[in-house]
């Protein structure tokens, strides 16, 4: 997963650090780093807060792979800790998915149910390509794909358990509905970086992968007797989304509370 | 409100590695078999103790008594035969 | 990480089996006198003889209470301390230490359920002992009703809380009742991790800038104190430590381990470069012991009581997650009996 030779391009803004990869395959790392790091702190909030000690204990594991897998592809961009810590809130390029508030339990367990069968069907694809993320796909797809199956067994379970988990099951998919679409726009996407074809550095047929991961979703709704989400899947803001730097207001807060401390004693090493 | 009341308790055994039997790690609260597996994998496994997982209900599972403990496994105390120590073989003699 | 220091809240009543699943008790504890003198001599035979106590031996309704009391303590204290040290994983300064502190935080989860796992085979279920938790009813360690306000805290508590932790939980891997005695092996081992990130973050903090390592000795200055506090109260006040050292359930008194726990540590707060705040801490030649200042036992009866500054805090964010997860624990349950016929089977 190291540097491939790939046609330059303007490269990832407000990178502070020395790309470590092609500025391609970087833009890639930095998105796909920081989809990892976000989810990650999300759910390292629910320390202490869990409904059960056993899912205190499962969340804390997921959380611990988020973790783990945006360490690595963010070190293929730079500095780990320049880029979670120092970068302002424009510059991180997550989708929106991720930063959403953790909510009760049902949130969290749509959020990863819509975000980990992504990643999962991402990652299955880049472990079986043949580009500078294989390495780090093939490792991380066998993570992911327990954090689908931990998502998918409580959405059965959150769905078609009583009325109140039925009915909170269906408000939690409702309300990140809205958020799905964007996880499927080639990642390079920012205006200055999409004129080039295949500067993402990966390769991956977008929207065979979208209808690969409506399948699947709706199959686990249906079985959880969960109706599909009718509303739009992505914002009607034609700027974009996270991609584009573009994040929720939820999402300020989360930065200041993460970065304050590491901010506050600059040049310190901890 | 019940906490885990309706969750009952599950016994987990671990595969340690391949060749190894199961042990009993442990217990824990799941809602069904299926969760109590994951669970078990999440608590039992998570410095990489196992590459197999059993979970039985305990209500499953039928134990000795410590009451009968006498008659269960005193009388097997006074068979020296059944071990190999028992038989006395000449100096010399090998793959015996 | 967590303690089972000696002091132990009021009694609970004797647990007593319920079920028949593996390491629920039986035997005639409660049943006509005849048979029970029998039964106690092999009880005590068993205990003098370092045999270890299993689930379904017969055991005095006395020792058991003792350990549902203690390990349910313990197992509240891993649960509890959870929060001082969750409370900065959010605000981690690098990703490696919040990866850390993710996976000691998780770790306490865990060992708070292997613990009450231990309990379990004594006959009381896990509802019944975080009731107990959630309506005062029983105690954690007070050491978790300090706040942890600067970053520096986490690596006191690694350092010096799981230091005193450890001293206490090393000897209970040879507790008498075998199910703890079993869950401490885990969880010591698990656990020598957890104080060694600790000395370490405050190392990196003692040679860091002018105020990293001032936020260091200020959080070791604040939980010198209350460490010592943890190994219980003196030897001569301590009610339950005789019968318990008895039944090979403690093996060290208190004032024993606590004079372990500062020559371990003096010794490693000048590696630190950092200062133990106590005056009159310092070497006797003629003990072979260091020698330290008073402790302020008023200040620790008052946090057990529950004049603390978190004690309220604690419970109550405790209680709020029981209580807003029993939607989630309904479902779970709700859908394995509506599917009760479609569970998973092993095969070697």
């Amino acid at each position: 997963m190291t540097a491939h030779a790939t046609s330059p391009t303007s490269g990832t803004p407000a990178t502070p650090a020395t790309p470590a990869a092609p500025p391609s395959v970087a833009a890639t790392a930095l998105a796909l780093g920081d989809d990892a790091l976000v989810l990650s702190h999300r759910l390292g909030e629910w320390a202490g807060h869990a409904p059960v000690l056993e899912e205190e204990v499962a969340l804390a594991n997921i959380a611990l792979d988020l973790l783990g897998q945006a360490r690595v592809l963010l070190s293929l961009v730079g500095d780990e800790d320049e880029l979670a810590y120092l970068r302002e809130e424009r510059a991180f390029r997550n989708v929106q998915l991720v930063e959403q508030p953790n909510g009760d339990f049902a949130h969290t367990i749509a959020r990863q149910l819509y975000f980990s069968t992504y990643q999962h069907l991402l990652y299955e694809r880049l472990a079986a390509s043949d580009g500078p993320l294989t390495g780090l796909a093939a490792k991380a797809v066998k993570e992911v794909a327990y954090h689908r199956d931990h998502a998918e067994q409580w959405t059965v379970r959150l769905g078609d358990g009583t009325p109140e988990s039925h009915d909170r099951m269906q408000r939690a998919c409702d309300a990140l509905w809205r958020h799905t679409g964007e996880m499927f726009q080639p990642i390079n996407g920012t205006a200055d970086t999409d004129s080039t074809d295949g500067t993402s550095g990966i390769d991956v047929d977008w929207p065979e992968m979208e209808a690969s991961w409506t399948a699947s979703v709706t199959a686990v709704l249906d079985r959880a007797t969960l109706k599909v989400p009718e509303g739009p899947r992505t914002g009607a803001w034609s700027a974009g989304a996270g991609r584009q730097g573009l994040h929720t207001e939820p999402f300020g807060r989360m930065l200041a509370e993460m970065q304050h401390l590491h901010r506050s004693h600059p040049g310190a090493t901890w | 409100m019940s906490d885990t009341k309706d969750w009952p308790l599950w016994e987990v055994f671990v595969r340690s590695r391949r060749g190894l039997s199961h042990t009993h790690a442990g217990s824990l609260h799941a809602p069904d078999a299926e969760l109590a597996l994951r669970n078990a994998r999440d608590l039992y496994t998570r410095r990489g103790e196992g590459v197999s997982i059993w979970v039985v209900p305990s209500t499953s599972i039928t134990a000795s008594s410590p009451d009968e403990k006498d008659p269960f496994f005193e009388p097997s105390a006074d068979k020296p035969y059944r071990h190999p120590t028992f038989y006395e073989i000449p100096e010399g003699v090998k793959h015996l | 990480m967590a303690t089972a220091a000696a002091h132990q809240a009021a009694g609970t009543p004797a647990a007593h089996a319920t079920s028949d699943a593996i390491g629920t008790a039986s035997g005639p504890d409660s049943g006509p006198d005849s048979g029970t003198a029998a039964y106690q001599a092999a009880f005590d035979t068993a205990v003098a003889a370092e045999e270890r106590i299993e689930p379904r031996d017969w055991m005095p309704d006395a020792y058991r209470a003792t350990l549902v009391r203690q390990i349910a303590q313990h197992a509240h204290s891993e649960i509890i301390g959870m929060q001082p040290e969750a409370n900065w994983i959010t605000r981690a300064p690098s990703l490696r230490r919040k990866a850390i502190l993710m996976a000691k935080v998780q770790d306490e989860a865990g060992h708070g359920l292997y613990l009450y796992s231990a309990a379990e085979t004594l006959g009381t279920g896990r509802d019944e002992l975080l009731d107990k938790l959630h309506s005062g009813r029983q105690k954690y360690s007070s050491i978790f009703n300090y706040p942890t306000l600067t970053w520096a805290d986490v690596g006191a508590i690694g350092w010096l809380v799981d230091g005193a932790a450890i001293t206490n939980q090393v000897p209970l891997c040879r507790c008498s009742y075998g199910p703890y005695a079993r869950a401490m092996v885990r969880i010591c081992k698990e656990e020598s991790f957890h104080q060694r990130q600790g000395y370490e973050l405050l190392l990196a903090l003692s040679r860091g800038t002018d105020a990293q390592h001032a936020m260091a000795q200020d959080a070791v200055d604040r939980w010198w104190w209350p460490s010592l506090m943890m190994f219980g109260p003196p030897d001569d006040e301590s009610s339950h430590s005789a019968q318990s050292m008895e039944w090979k359930i403690k093996r060290h008194s208190n004032d024993e381990l606590r004079q372990r726990f500062v020559d371990i540590c003096v010794p490693q707060a000048e590696s630190l470069g950092l200062a133990l705040p106590d005056p009159d801490l310092r070497w006797n030649e003629e003990r072979g012991h260091h020698d330290f200042g008073a402790i302020d036992w008023t200040e620790f009866w008052e946090v057990l009581k529950g004049n603390g500054p978190c004690n309220e805090q604690r419970i109550t964010q405790r209680r709020r997650a029981h209580d807003e997860g029993a939607w989630v624990r309904e479902a779970a349950a709700a859908h394995a009996a509506k599917h009760s016929g479609a569970s998973g089977k092993a095969t070697a």
